[in-house]
């Protein structure tokens, strides 16, 4: 395969520069990471260990193969969201390896507001079922939850998207032989109680878990009934008597090796379809993305340079490298996995988005996942642009793109703004995982085009009005627009609001595309048939 | 010579007289009982032939048996090894009348030493010097005041029919015979009723030292110099060297030829070993005879560059002895040091178990290991616990010794207690190098010998974090190792989740353990760098020790049971061997075991209604206390089992029922079976009942 020969001289001070400004970046992420990683306040954790629990996170490293590595996702979620501050929204998720199985692993945080659930807590659990039922992948509850966050109801509990729909999920995957088991390690409330009821294996903690629709205060409320959370739905009551849960464990290392044991049961065969190579570094080290990425976002990069330091010894076999130049596609190995690489070099024009649909229906057809490199401002736009076709040939890519059935994976390493982020599978178009640099921008468009927009239908009204406008009154008028769309498109407002699934590391790039592809390859790769292409 | 023999033996001698044979061109026959089965002698035989049970007396110790598996194989002799049947005269009759050679010496000389005091007057007759002493009847004090001056102070006094140290004095001159004499005959009397007493020379720091002897039949003598055995525990010998320190060619020669006497005395054919008491004065009394080959031999065939073996061989085959007495001379020094496995800390108890790790020394001209077991045996309950020998060779005493320690340090077992440390004290005792040896050295030194153990403790702080954080790089070397195998045989070969590196999405790698050593726990954490791939910041804290964090880089790799590693840019070589749940590191400081402490996962038994109740450990069924059916109280004695010589009961684990039982007295049990099954329940014994259990 053909090298890429990497032009850029990290001595250089731009380099330099470029690379310091990206570890500020990623030291602040990791920063806050680590404050949102302890979970609840001081307080709630030692409360939490006096009781005799394992905090969520040593939950999952003891439930975990010892030493394998664990794909967390949405660690940022509900961050700077609500106006209480519930790390990790409350619920640790993420992909790690039971006895040699990937599991998708949902853990309640009990230390957080008591485990209960925000809109956001939700949505985070109905992620992480998503990439369980796209990718196959068997999956462990560790529940210690009050339910929904009462408060909150409204966006919690009645739409389709919401606490009904994780049942939903546990009984659909479960009839595709999608392992559902729920170890109760605290509380399971009222609709948190279907969770271990609706699991197809279920371990409950003595003396820690109970599980009941309704808790003793509201059994006496309601009947007058006086009882005991233990009587009313321990560990004896469910194993010995109602038979609710399957496996009684002593403590919550004794309920992770049973549940470690019940992974060991499933008998499952990783259905691997994809021409694996050995594995090879790339020729240039990850740690350099830090000085390909230009401190000033407007000015561009060479996706190769990216791409480099991603795929299996810098080797890329480039697709109509001489057409279309602008999106630049190719074949390459991550971890030994074939890939088919789409990425941006500038503004999408019409050949380039053909070029990007025939490239996508080529990985279609002979089933090689694609990953999706985007640094996009958009379509090209113009009279010239228009009538030659831009919108059928955007709408190509788009087809394709949605349409593919190959496991689709994106990395945002630069903008995403409009109808670029359709073509290059955004959110919407289902790739199977999406992670964002902290450099990374997501929205309709940039701040600049979008106040300038909008400054211009204002100056056209005031103009029309006969009123002026000074350069000083536009600049004021602009400015917040610019600072809004700045607040909004940032990583850490997409990554709160699950928009992605994490901000990564750029150094980390290779290291999470190759779980994530590993990962999707528990799902057989299905035939793709596409869409209308408007020619 | 013959050309097959068969070894009616089992471990290191057996080996031993197969791998001379081999050598001779003389094929051999093996034997063998249940136990013994894969045994190494076995597999080294040409052939081998079933005995019987495992017990010796129901294979070993047939020798019906073992002649007819001479008969059958066509052995023209048999080599009985030591021990077992090797000093049997009814065996070796029975050889002669199956017309098969017996490779030992003429049934005469056997019966001859059979009998202590039949020896003693037969060595009295042929003027062999005895410990002198007067066991006459006249008990008149004058009689035996006189035999005490005759022989000269000190003097021991005994009671006949004494014991355990009673009625024993020693008399140091003339002036104190007589208080010492009442004395003696009144605590006599009053403890065992009897006063008659006997006079013997009393050896102040007496030696054992023993002179090999080679007779042929054709009337040729010659002795293979002396060995000093006096470094014994209960009459077993631990450490045997060869020459005897402090020996002048005088003495030898004459102790040698004083022991070519005692075998001519009783027409000696083959190899025998002739025991004295060496005086400090140098003078010598001759103890007892061995009428076979001894299981130090080998520090007298590095010494001469002989094979003793082929000696026997020969010599059996009615050929002249290979060498003349001027043809031999001393070479060197050696050393040889028994390997057991037993507890030297616990009363020197047998131990049994599986040698799950077996290293030896490499062996070379200076070290030489005789051995019958392999990594993967067993050491049973059924035979002597001996699991190798070690001899070591060197020009003079100091560097052999050194060469001894340094193979003891090398000498790496698992799975059985073993009395190396304890052989490695003794060995770097002062004493020992300073050759200020006597029959009674292990107890004079017993301080430095069984406490050296706890110095080792003592070594600093630093230390032992160091070993801690290399027991932690081998653990997760060890798990990267088992994670590389799953990968191979995964259908995803190459998936990153294979990957032991402990991978965190924006957070540490970190792999956290829990070690303890000493009673004290180490939190362990390893944070795994990602650009190398077995590069790594180990940090070790321990809440019970103050100033207690230190922090080391660690690069290596663990290949099999080797880690190869750099800490803080020092490099060595550390043999560890992993076991359930602890880490074994065999480093230049010493053996350390450090314990994984591993999850705490509760105690499941209280929710069992049904169990059973296994045996702690090998062992004999002694006696069984109740009958299926019966109510018992927890705590209540159930069986009781004999383990190496200790007696352990087994108790109720609370109230119930005896459900079942699966051993009667008398049987044999292994270590995890299952003795019974008992149902929990609550029992209420009734007065009645509690009487007719008692």
């Amino acid at each position: 395969m053909a090298k890429i020969i990497s032009k850029l001289n990290p001595r250089s001070a731009d380099f330099i520069e470029n690379a310091q400004h990206m570890q500020t970046q990623v030291d602040d992420l990791k920063a806050k990471l680590e404050k949102i990683k302890l979970g609840g306040g001081e307080r709630s954790r030692e409360r939490h260990l006096s009781r005799g629990k394992l905090l969520p996170r040593d939950r999952v490293d003891q439930l975990l193969d010892k030493g394998s590595p664990f794909l967390e996702l949405s660690q940022l979620a509900a961050y700077e969201v609500y106006k209480d501050d519930v790390p990790a929204a409350g619920i640790i998720t993420g992909i790690g390896r039971v006895g040699g199985q990937e599991c998708v692993i949902v853990a309640n945080d009990a230390t957080v507001k008591g485990g209960t659930y925000y809109p956001l807590t939700v949505k985070k659990h109905l992620r992480a079922q998503t990439i369980a039922l796209e990718n196959n992948l068997p999956c462990i509850y560790l529940v210690d939850s009050g339910g929904a966050n009462l408060p909150n109801q409204d966006d919690v509990f009645p739409d389709k998207e919401h606490f009904g729909r994780i049942f939903f999920n546990q009984a659909t995957m479960s009839a595709q032989n999608i392992p559902q088991i729920a170890v109760v390690m605290g509380s399971c409330t009222a609709g948190g109680a279907y969770v271990p009821a609706m699991a197809d294996e279920s371990i409950i903690v003595k003396e820690q878990g109970t599980i009941f629709l309704a808790g003793p205060p509201l059994v006496k409320a309601a009947t007058g009934e006086v009882v005991t959370a233990e009587e009313l739905g321990g560990a004896d009551v469910h194993c010995r008597t109602s038979g609710v849960s399957d496996h009684l464990a002593q403590n919550d290392n004794h309920a992770l090796e049973i549940a470690r044991s019940a992974v060991g049961n499933l008998n499952r065969v990783k259905p691997v379809q994809l021409n694996i190579k050995e594995v090879i570094a790339p020729d240039y080290s990850g740690e350099e993305l830090y000085g390909v990425i230009p401190k000033d976002p407007r000015k561009p990069f060479d996706i190769k340079e990216v791409i480099a330091r991603v795929v299996d010894g810098s080797e890329f076999d480039e697709f109509k490298a001489l057409y279309g130049s602008t999106l630049v596609c190719g074949f390459a190995h991550i971890y030994g996995y074939p890939v088919g690489i789409v990425a941006n070099n500038g503004i999408l024009f019409g050949e380039s988005a053909e070029k990007g649909a025939h490239f996508v229906e080529l990985c279609a057809q002979r089933k090689i996942p694609l990953v999706f490199l985007q640094n996009i401002t958009g379509f090209m736009v113009g009279k010239q642009y228009e009538a030659g076709g831009i919108a059928k040939h955007g709408a190509k890519m788009v087809t394709a793109v949605a349409c593919a059935k190959v496991p689709k994976f994106t990395i945002l390493v630069g903008g995403s703004y409009g109808a670029g982020n359709y073509g290059m599978c955004g959110r919407a178009f289902d790739p199977r995982f999406l992670f964002m640099w902290p450099n990374a921008r997501i929205s309709v468009m940039g701040g600049e085009q979008a106040a300038g927009v909008l400054a211009q239908v204002t100056r056209d009204q005031k103009e029309k009005r006969g009123e002026s406008w000074s350069e000083q009154d536009e600049a004021d008028f602009k400015q917040p627009i610019i600072d809004t769309y700045e607040h909004q498109g940032h990583p850490y407002y997409a990554s709160g609001r699950l928009w992605d699934d994490g901000i990564i590391d750029p150094a980390d790039t290779r290291q999470v595309l190759g779980l994530a592809i590993s990962a999707s390859l528990n799902k057989t790769i299905e035939d793709t048939k596409f869409g209308i292409f408007r020619m | 010579m013959f050309t097959k023999i068969l070894i009616a033996n089992r471990g290191e001698i057996a080996c031993r007289v197969i791998k001379t044979a081999r050598a001779m061109g003389i094929l051999t026959v093996a034997v063998y009982s249940d136990a013994d089965k894969n045994a190494m002698h076995v597999q080294m035989a040409d052939e081998a032939v079933y005995l019987g049970g495992s017990p010796s007396r129901e294979s070993y110790l047939l020798s019906q048996k073992v002649i007819d598996a001479a008969l059958l194989t066509g052995a023209q002799a048999i080599h009985p090894g030591y021990g077992f049947l090797s000093e049997n005269s009814e065996f070796c009759r029975l050889c002669e009348q199956n017309n098969i050679v017996f490779i030992g010496p003429p049934i005469g000389a056997i019966e001859a030493m059979g009998s202590k005091s039949a020896a003693k007057n037969i060595m009295q007759q042929a003027n062999v010097p005895l410990v002198p002493g007067y066991h006459g009847d006249d008990q008149s004090m004058a009689v035996i005041k006189q035999a005490a001056d005759d022989m000269g102070y000190p003097v021991l006094l005994k009671a006949t029919a004494g014991g355990g140290g009673k009625g024993m004095r020693q008399v140091w001159s003339e002036k104190e015979f007589k208080s010492e004499f009442e004395a003696v005959k009144r605590e006599a009397l009053s403890s065992f009723g009897d006063d008659r007493m006997l006079v013997e020379k009393y050896l102040t720091q007496p030696r054992h030292v023993e002179i090999q002897v080679f007779c042929d039949n054709h009337g040729n003598a010659v002795y293979l110099f002396e060995r000093d055995c006096s470094v014994q525990r209960r009459h077993q010998k631990v450490i045997e060297e060869a020459p005897a320190f402090n020996m002048s060619p005088e003495l030898r020669a004459k102790m040698g030829e004083s022991a070519i006497k005692s075998a001519q005395a009783i027409g000696y054919q083959g190899a025998g070993t002739v025991e004295f008491l060496l005086d400090i004065d140098g003078s010598f009394y001759f103890m007892e005879m061995n009428t076979r080959l001894q299981v130090e031999h080998p520090v007298t065939e590095m010494i001469t560059g002989q094979d003793l073996v082929e000696w026997q061989l020969r010599v059996a085959a009615n050929e002249t002895l290979p060498k003349t007495q001027q043809e031999l001379s001393i070479q060197g020094h050696a050393f040889e040091a028994r390997i057991y496995a037993e507890d030297p800390d616990n009363d020197f108890l047998p131990a049994t178990g599986h040698l799950q790790f077996l290293q030896a020394p490499a062996e070379s001209k200076h070290v030489r290991v005789d051995t019958g077991v392999r990594q993967g045996d067993d050491v049973s309950v059924f035979y002597d616990p001996m699991i190798a020998k070690l001899i070591v060779w060197d020009e003079n005493r100091e560097k052999a010794l050194q060469r001894l320690t340094k193979a003891l340090m090398e000498y790496r077992i698992q799975g059985v207690t073993t009395n190396i440390d304890f052989l490695h004290n003794l060995a770097s005792c002062e004493a020992f190098k300073n050759e200020d040896i006597d029959t009674g050295f292990i107890e004079k030194n017993h301080d430095e010998i069984f406490s050296a153990n706890t110095s080792k403790s003592s070594t600093n702080k630093q230390t032992i974090t160091n070993q801690i954080a290399m027991a932690a790089f081998a653990l997760v070397l060890q798990q990267a190792n088992k994670a590389n195998a799953l990968a191979a045989k995964s259908s995803d070969v190459n998936s990153p989740w294979h990957n032991n590196n402990a991978w965190r999405l924006n957070q540490d790698n970190l792999h956290t353990l829990t070690l303890s050593h000493d009673g004290v726990e180490y939190q362990v954490n390893l944070e795994q760098h990602t650009n190398a791939k077995h590069s790594y910041t180990i940090t070790t804290s321990s809440k019970s020790l103050e100033s207690n964090v230190y922090s080391f880089e660690g690069e290596g790799e663990l290949v099999d049971n080797t880690l190869n590693c750099f800490i803080d840019g020092l490099r060595s070589n550390t043999t560890v061997v992993f076991t359930e749940q602890q880490v074994c590191l065999y480093t230049k400081q010493g053996v350390f075991n450090i314990t994984q402490v591993l999850a705490d996962m509760g105690d499941s038994t209280d929710d069992a209604t049904v169990g059973g109740l296994t045996a702690p450990m090998n062992g004999t069924m002694v006696s069984v206390l109740v009958n299926a059916g019966d109510k018992v109280e927890k705590d209540q004695a159930l069986m009781i089992m004999e383990a190496m010589k200790m007696e352990h009961v087994i108790k109720a684990p609370s109230n119930g029922v005896v459900t079942g039982l699966f051993y009667k007295n008398g049987d044999m049990v292994d270590g995890g079976s299952e003795l019974l099954t008992f149902e929990v329940a609550d029992v209420v014994i009734t007065e009645k009942e509690q009487k007719v259990e008692s």
